[in-house]
């Protein structure tokens, strides 16, 4: 089927505008369900007993390193991917490693 | 008695060869000629420049066993048959399963919609809509980079060269999603789904030559320097309701796209929920594999001479480059018209990513991101518009093919 300009100009305008509507009304309903989520895990953080912490097993200090820039806290990564990862961000920034200080490595979940 | 002679020539009239000397003008044999040099190409651009290798390799190979004179792998009046509804076989698989050749047989899952359906059960199950829902701003991203989607679809109307079908079909080449594009083509102009997927594929791999230029031509280098801050941890039940929410919603919205978007909701789902690990991996790898091996060498069979060497398919490859660059302009306006509201917080660069073309748009914001700032790290940002941008498509997809049923 053959369409006019003004006609293919209109189409076009009104398929933007559903497109956007639509990934407005499902960002609108992501936040609401992030937001709920959200306050879900802070009344459940509230409601917890306060637990008195438990001191930690005392550790012999293990002295760093001679040029180590301190210790390094890796959460849920292991140490062969926390040295992948260095190396590449050293390498893309384009310093020596030595000169970086990284300070924790957390994985993103 | 037995004549050698006879044999011989009975031989060279029924090969190829006879076909394309002896046809050279009468039989097309020149298009076949000049397919199989295009093959050839494509090949090349394939194996040496890595253009979407996984695809290419099968599209292009498609297209050289389709202009192969006398092989009758794939037969073009058939499916011409097939969609003229006054042919006493319109729209009957039985008629091509009878007399078809192997890429016709391969091409009923095209023609079906099937394979891009396939492929979208394994993207789904590849996609982390982890970044999205820490920031669900980045859908409206998504939404802005489908403008290319719409200009090029406008644009291929005012030429005046093609219909509402197939100016539709062009315009999702912008969409920068080929199953997307694949779905579309082979549902309204079938004709131009090997000139439409060579041209979305092919620009899908030049992605790190089209946007930065743009990229660079629309922001200054202090907004591109811009570096974002952590978004919130998702929980895992939230990524698993996503995928059914976004099913619902989107099916319910636009009908025509509920096949699309249940697959790529599908095969997500399969991976959030935890408890389908094995058929996650399943169509991750091994469906998604051979599906790609059987779309591909369909989608190259109907690359025939007589329907790709035409006028129509240059102005495809214009125009979808044309697509590609609006769609790319639009990510950007919105990332500008964000970075303005959230007083500088957002990089507007990650607009560029709502092109879809996952991962590769959101690689190349991050590239040109870290180009302003070494210490810029926006790919987890631009993971959130690019992986949007594929919902978008999907939206725009069935709002044309929703469009021009009705019309047509």
């Amino acid at each position: 089927m053959l369409v006019s300009i003004p006609e293919a100009g209109l189409l076009a305008v009104l398929g933007y505008g559903i497109v956007f509507s639509g990934l407005a009304v499902l960002m609108v309903v992501v936040m609401l369900l992030g937001k709920c989520f959200t306050m879900k895990k802070a009344k459940k953080s509230a409601a917890e007993p306060a637990i008195a912490p438990v001191a930690a097993p005392v550790q012999a200090e293990i002295p760093a390193a001679p040029g180590s820039a301190g210790a390094l806290k890796m959460h849920d990564v292991p140490p062969k991917t926390a040295a992948m990862l260095m190396a590449i961000v050293a390498d893309k920034m384009g310093k020596p490693l030595n000169e970086l200080r990284f300070i924790s490595i957390k994985e993103v979940k | 008695m037995i004549n050698i002679g006879e044999i011989l020539l009975d031989l060279w009239n029924s090969s190829g060869f006879a076909t394309i000397f002896s046809g050279f003008l009468s039989q097309n044999g020149w298009q076949s000629l000049v397919m199989l040099v295009i093959s050839f190409v494509l090949l090349y651009l394939a194996i040496v420049k890595k253009f979407e290798p996984l695809l290419l390799v099968g599209i292009a190979f498609g297209c050289l066993l389709t202009n192969l004179p006398g092989a009758g792998l794939y037969h073009q009046e058939l499916w011409d048959a097939f969609m003229d509804s006054s042919s006493p076989v319109y729209h009957s698989y039985g008629e091509i399963l009878r007399h078809g050749g192997l890429l016709d047989i391969f091409y009923i899952g095209v023609k079906t919609g099937l394979y891009p359906c396939l492929i979208f059960l394994g993207v789904g199950a590849m996609t982390d809509f982890g970044p999205l829902l820490s920031n669900p701003k980045s859908l409206l991203l998504g939404a802005a980079a489908q403008f290319g989607v719409f200009a090029a679809f406008f644009l291929a109307v005012a030429t005046g060269f093609f219909d509402l079908n197939e100016a539709a079909s062009i315009g999702i080449i912008g969409g920068a999603d080929g199953p997307t594009a694949i779905f579309l083509t082979s549902n309204l102009a079938p004709h131009l789904l090997g000139a439409i997927a060579v041209a979305a594929y092919s620009y899908m791999a030049l992605i790190p030559l089209i946007q930065p230029p743009i990229m660079r031509l629309m922001t200054t280098p202090k907004q591109r320097q811009i570096k974002m801050v952590q978004t919130r941890t998702v929980s895992k039940t939230e990524k698993i309701i996503f995928p059914i929410l976004v099913a619902v919603f989107v099916s319910l919205l636009l009908p025509s796209t509920a096949a699309l978007i249940g697959c790529l909701m599908l095969g997500n789902l399969l991976k959030e929920t935890g408890v389908t690990d094995r058929l996650s991996d399943t169509v991750q790898n091994n469906l998604m594999n051979i599906v790609t091996i059987l779309l591909s060498t369909a989608v190259g069979a109907t690359m025939v001479g007589s329907t790709f060497l035409t006028a129509q398919t240059l102005l495809i490859v214009v125009l979808g480059v044309f697509s590609f660059a609006l769609s790319t302009a639009g990510g950007l306006l919105g990332g500008l018209v964000m970075c303005w509201l959230s007083k500088g917080k957002i990089n507007p660069l990650i607009g560029s990513a709502g092109v879809s073309a996952v991962p590769m748009a959101a690689r190349v914001a991050n590239v040109e991101g870290q180009k302003a700032n070494p210490s810029n790290f926006l790919l987890m940002h631009a993971m959130g518009p690019n992986v949007a941008g594929v919902i978008g498509s999907a939206i725009a997809a069935g709002f044309l093919l929703s469009v021009c049923s009705s019309l047509g």
